[in-house]
Order: structure tokens, then sequence, then C-alpha cells
């Protein structure tokens, strides 16, 4: 009993009690003085105004997006980097480089590669012949330009990941099936890709949670903009936070925490079911 | 925006230092002869340091740490440590936080106006009315730091105005005249865009605030029309979107974006790209504050005569000049220093200390301090600045005269003059985010 006590009196200051604030303050009109309880307010003005609506969106788009090709690219690096190739080892850590570098930085330096008219991307594919598009200015694809960013700072996670569940594969399947006659290709379809179903689950699980609350490179590369067109929950969080709008961007967080539950529950338990069945 | 903060923290950590070795030498000073320091005109015996919290901007903080330097040379038992802060709105949140927990500095470097009432004066802030030279300050800007009839703000600079800076060899090459209504500025652009290789208009959109200037610019132009529109707004009576003469700013935006008259690219550039395009002449007009002298002063120094400015123009000229209060220096309610404190306040505001001012970082507009004066030789564009003040042909901008101010904004007019949403779908989003402002004040209405 006494053992657990140090522990639980931290988790319940640090954790539980400012959760239960946090729900207590969204129902608030919150200044930096007092606050007032003014009910659901905050929610209706969240879901009610257009570009606080649109965040929520967008932070759906990103997360599926990102989490989506970190899988593909992920489980496709795994395979090639599990294979008899060269300087293997030095690949390997190659592709989980950009994971160590802070997001700030790859923000920023993204930001001037892409520039639509100085930038190192426009500048070579101008070599081609090819007009590159303002990267992240044009509104319908500033989004995906920082989701892209964030699939090649992510995906050695993934990787890595996977590459634990391609080696744990025994090889005497694999021997099996060229003996049955298998190709490479088969042997993907109907070996790999089956018993890395829990490597799967777990990329898909952690990715779809950092780009639900992604924020850091989107803050650093667009700040949400042109306009609102790259404004994900985070940031808006953060801009009305900023205004001094507590009350509203509190529930905000609420919403986040809502929604992340709402998404990851269900998907944690539908990919487990699927587990379980094999 | 995370550079800048760690190059921040280490100048004001080095400068702190600094201070510290300073105050470490006045209170020895002081021991060898304890004469020198009460005859130096300080009330207090005690040697105080007195915390100084100031934005990272080139002016305020040339502004500020001139008059502080002088302020120790004459009274030596009191010295400054600054701090800066990065500016926008992570410097409000940065000062906002500092006051709600207790944790500001003795003196602090702020906006004047809906900014300021954000701070909840009354609650926060240290009132000045008795400082000794406090008749000094101009009605004016004790208008924007004032709460229920108390002083709580001493000013730090000059006036601004946001207006259209213009390229002087371009408008001579062409033979074009000032442009005093709005038909007449896009006629200017026309020919602009068909005679030269320069962008009729420039817009830096990448810093966002900078995208703001055409509707507050604007803002004379609306008293203009409406001398009551500033409080029928503060009382939820009239709406940007209503139409006319509010809307015109949004209007304006989206027909300089239709007409093609942007630099290309608008959407990436800077705001001190944008100094350098008006002052080089790669671009005609740039619709900014007053103050981006100081950035063409650095970023182009042989061309700072090259700049001109004129009053934003609006339906009919005329047009006054729409003009920004000086920042302010307040005092939070618990600092532990009040009366050296007050001291150095009531000094700031003298002929004196804008001297100073003005041989730190230039002349940059009007004072607000009864006395002061300018040099004769004033940059081109304080220059043309100063007949509207003589011709009493200015208006205060909406910040002054209402606490609403929507913080979307900036991204609202980044979209409308990207073609991103029409004017009045813009001005429809911003009365909404304004809603939200207002209810957080508590005024009436709302």
């Amino acid at each position: 009993m006494w053992f657990y006590l140090p522990a639980a009196i931290i988790y319940g200051v640090l954790f539980v009690v400012p959760t239960f604030a946090s729900f207590y303050f969204s129902l608030t009109r919150w200044t930096i003085f007092d606050s007032e309880f003014i009910g659901f307010d905050n929610f209706v003005t969240f879901f009610s105004e257009p570009f606080l609506f649109d965040s929520l969106v967008n932070t759906m788009i990103f997360a599926v997006i990102t989490s989506g090709a970190k899988v593909v690219l992920g489980l496709l690096f795994a395979v090639f980097l599990s294979s008899q190739i060269i300087a293997r080892g030095w690949l390997r850590s190659v592709v989980f480089f950009p994971v160590l570098v802070s997001a700030v930085g790859i923000g920023v330096t993204f930001s001037v590669l892409m520039d639509p008219f100085d930038g190192l991307i426009n500048q070579a594919l101008g070599w081609f012949g090819v007009d590159g598009p303002g990267w992240l200015t044009d509104p319908d694809l500033a989004l995906i330009s920082v989701a892209m960013v964030d699939v090649w700072r992510g995906v050695g996670i993934a990787t890595l990941i996977y590459i634990a569940g391609v080696v744990a594969i025994p090889q005497e399947y694999f021997e099996a099936a060229k003996v049955d006659g298998a190709n490479a290709t088969k042997s993907f379809w109907h070996i790999t890709l089956p018993l890395m179903r829990p490597a799967t689950t777990t990329v898909i699980i952690l990715s779809l949670i950092g780009g639900l609350r992604s924020f850091d490179l989107i803050w650093t590369m667009t700040r949400g903009g042109p306009g609102f067109s790259s404004d994900v929950l985070a940031s808006v969080v953060y801009k009305q936070y900023q205004a001094g709008f507590y009350g509203l961007s509190t529930a905000g967080n609420v919403v986040l925490f809502l929604l992340v539950a709402a998404i990851i529950i269900p998907l944690f338990w539908f990919l487990n079911r699927k587990e379980v069945d094999q | 925006m995370q550079r800048f903060n760690r190059r921040g923290t280490a100048i004001a950590a080095l400068l702190g230092a600094g201070a510290f070795a300073l105050a470490g030498c006045s209170s020895s000073g002081s021991d060898t002869d304890p004469s020198e320091s009460a005859g130096g005109g300080g009330d207090t015996m005690e040697p105080v340091e007195l915390s100084f919290l100031v934005d990272n901007g080139g002016t305020t903080l040339g502004s500020v740490e001139a008059l502080t330097a002088a302020y120790t040379a004459e009274h030596p038992n009191v010295t400054f440590a600054i701090e800066q802060r990065p500016g926008g709105s992570e410097g409000d949140n940065i000062v906002k936080t500092r006051l709600q927990t207790g944790e500001m500095s003795d003196i602090f470097l702020y906006n004047s106006g809906s900014l300021f009432q954000a701070l909840a004066p009354t609650k926060t802030l240290l009132p000045l009315d008795d400082i000794a030279n406090a008749g000094a300050i101009q009605d004016t800007f004790k208008a924007g730091v004032s709460v229920e009839g108390s002083l709580y703000g001493v000013p730090v600079g000059t006036a601004m105005g946001g207006a259209v800076l213009y390229n002087i060899p371009i408008y001579e090459e062409l033979g074009l005249e000032i442009p005093t209504t709005w038909d007449e500025f896009m006629a200017n652009n026309q020919r602009i865009l068909d005679e030269t290789d320069a962008a009729p208009v420039i817009q830096t959109f990448k810093d966002t605030w900078s995208s703001q200037l055409f509707v507050l610019g604007d803002f004379g132009n609306v008293l203009a029309a409406d001398p009551e529109w500033a409080d029928k707004y503060t009382a939820n009576e009239v709406k940007y979107a209503d139409g006319p003469p509010a809307i015109n700013g949004f209007v304006h935006m989206q027909e300089v974006y239709e007409a093609g008259f942007l630099n290309e690219d608008f959407a990436s550039s800077t705001f001190p790209d944008g100094a350098r395009m008006v002052a080089l002449g790669e671009g005609a007009h740039y619709p900014m504050l007053t103050f981006a002298l100081s950035e063409i002063q650095t970023a182009a120094p042989d061309n700072v005569d090259d700049v001109g400015v004129f009053a934003m123009p609006g339906d009919s000229g005329p047009s006054p000049l729409t003009t920004w209060l000086a920042s302010s220096l307040y005092v939070p309610a618990d600092t532990e220093h009040p009366d050296a404190v007050k001291e150095f306040l009531s000094w700031v505001a003298t002929p004196e200390a804008c001297d100073i001012m003005t041989e730190a970082v230039g002349a940059q507009g009007p004072y607000f301090v009864d006395g002061c004066t300018l040099p004769d030789d004033v940059p081109r564009i304080v220059a043309d600045m100063l007949p509207y003040f003589e011709a009493n042909n200015t208006q205060p901008a909406l910040e002054f005269l209402s606490p609403i101010k929507g913080p979307a904004l900036e991204q609202i007019t980044v979209e409308v003059g990207s073609g991103i949403r029409s004017a009045e779908d813009g001005a429809a989003l911003y009365d909404e985010d304004v809603k939200k402002q207002a209810q957080q004040l508590g005024l009436e209405g709302w």
C-alpha cells in the first residue's frame, strides 16, 4: 500500500487533476484572472466557425495520409533493407537519421527548400523544364507538402518496427514456399504480409496518434497558412491560446482528446481482434 | 522563431550579466564616495536594479537601450537588466502569462490601445497619474493607455502611419501624381504594370501580420465617412460585412489581387523582402506601417530617401493618414521598486529623452511628449508624414478607439489578398472572429 502511494500522488496531481480541470475550464470563458461558466458555448463556437471546423477535417486528412504512407513505405523499406544488399547496416541507419533530427530544424530546412522561387526543389525541377508549384504557398498543396515532410521524418520508426518484424519471421517458411515454387512477390503477399500484422498494428496506432496531434512541423513550415488552409487542431488550439481565449483553446484540446480516443480505441480493438482470429 | 528565441536569451543573459557587473561597480563606487550618488539626483540612496522586458524589434530595443544607458549615466545607483521577448502574438502570450503569474519585470514595453486593454490594467498595472511629467504626455496618447481615468503608460518612440510606402524614382520616371482616391491609385498601378518591370503592389504574406494594412490602414477613411463608427462597432451595432465604408479595405485587397498587381512571390516574401523591394524599386507600392523605415535603413541604407509615403487612398480624397500610437512603458502593480520606476518613467516623458531616442534610432515620426522636436533633416518617409499631422489630417487606427481586435485578421487578409476567399466572406468571417474577443472582454451587447 505505502509502496504505491508516491506514484499515485504524482500521477494524481500531474495527470488526473489537470485532465478534469481542463474538462471544467473548457466550459468556461477564461480570462487571465477569472473564469465564467458558459456551458457548451466554446464547443458550439468550435464547431460553428468555419476555420475552426476545417482544422478538424485537416487533422484527419493529415493523420490518414501520413499514417498510410508510413505503413506502405515503411513496409517496403523494411523488406528491402532486410534483403541481401551491400552496406545494409549503413542504409538502415540512414533511413532512421531524420527521426533523430528535431522537427523544428526539419521544418525550417524544408520551408527554405520548398520556397517557390529560390528553393532547391523548384530550382531542380526547373533544370528539367518543370515549373514547380508553390509547395507551401498554394492553399491546395500546403497541407500535403507538410504531410510529405512528416512522412520523410517519421518513416524511419515505421521501417525499424517492420525490420524487427521481418527478421522475426522464421526462414523455414520462405524456404518451404520456395520449394513449392513461390516467387518473391508471392512470398511477400502470403508470408511476410500476414505475419507482419502485429507490426502493422503498432505502426498504424503510433503514426495515427502522431498525425492527429501533429503540430511542430506544421507550425514551423506554414503556421497553418496560407490563411487557414493547413491549420490542424493543435495549431488552432495554440493560436486561440495566444489570442488569450484560454477557455476556447482548452475546449479545442478536449475535442482533440476525444477525437484521438474515438479513433484509436475502436481501431485498436479492431486490429487486435483480427490478430486473435489468426 | 526558435532561432531568434535562442539568440534573444543569450543576449538577454549577456545584458543581464553586464548589468549585474554595472550594479557591482556602482555600489562599490558609492562606498568610496557616498555624496556623489546622492548628488546624482536619485532620491533613492540604495542602488536598485530594475528589470526591463522589451520586444526584440530593432527600433524599440535601440531606444530602450539608449534611454536606460543615459539614465544610468546620470543616476549611477539605478541600473537596468534588459530582457528581450519576441514580438507578435508570441510576445502577447509572454506578457499576459508573466503578468498573471506575478513574474513580470519592473518595467515592460508593450502596445497601447486594444492590446493594452486586454491586460486587465486595473488589476495588473500600477497607475502612473502621479509621475511628475504626466502632464507633458499628449492627450491623444493618454487616451490609448488609460482606463477609468487612470494613466498606465508612458510613450516610447513616435507615432506611426499605416499607409502606402512608394518608390519615388518610379513615380518620377512615369511622371505619376500622388493618388488621393482609390481609382487614381489603381490607375497608377495599371501604368506601372504596363510600363515598368516593377510590381505595382508589394505584399509579403509569409509574415502574415504584414497582410493587414489594406484593412487597418483604411480606417482613417472609414472614420472620415462615419465618425461614430468605432463606438458603434464596440457596441455591436455595425459590422465589417455591412458594406461600405468598413468593407472597402477587404474589397481593395481583392481588387489588387484580381488585377494581377502583386509581386509574383507575394505568398512567400517576408517583411524585410518588402522593405528592400520598395526601396530598390523592385515594387512601387507597399502598404505598411511607417516603422518599416528602420528596416529600410538596414536593408538599403543608400535608398532611404527613395521611399515616400502617402495615406491609404479611399473613395474620395484627400484621405486622412491612419496613425498608430507609440508603444508604451508599463509597470506591474506588484513591482518592488515603485518609486525608482516612476522617477525613471517621468524622465522618459521629457524632451531630453526624446532627443536620446532620435540620436539612437533616428527620427521615425512625431513624438507624443510636449516640447519634443525633430531634427531638420528627417528621412523622406517622416517628412511625408509630418504635413498630415500639421494639417490635423490624421485619424487613429481602430485599435486605439475600440478594444476589439480579432486575432485571425491576419489569416483572413492573407486569404482575401491571395484570392482564396472573397472580400465579403472575409469580412463576415472576421466579424465572427471579433465576437470571441468582445465576449472575452465582457463587453456589453455581445
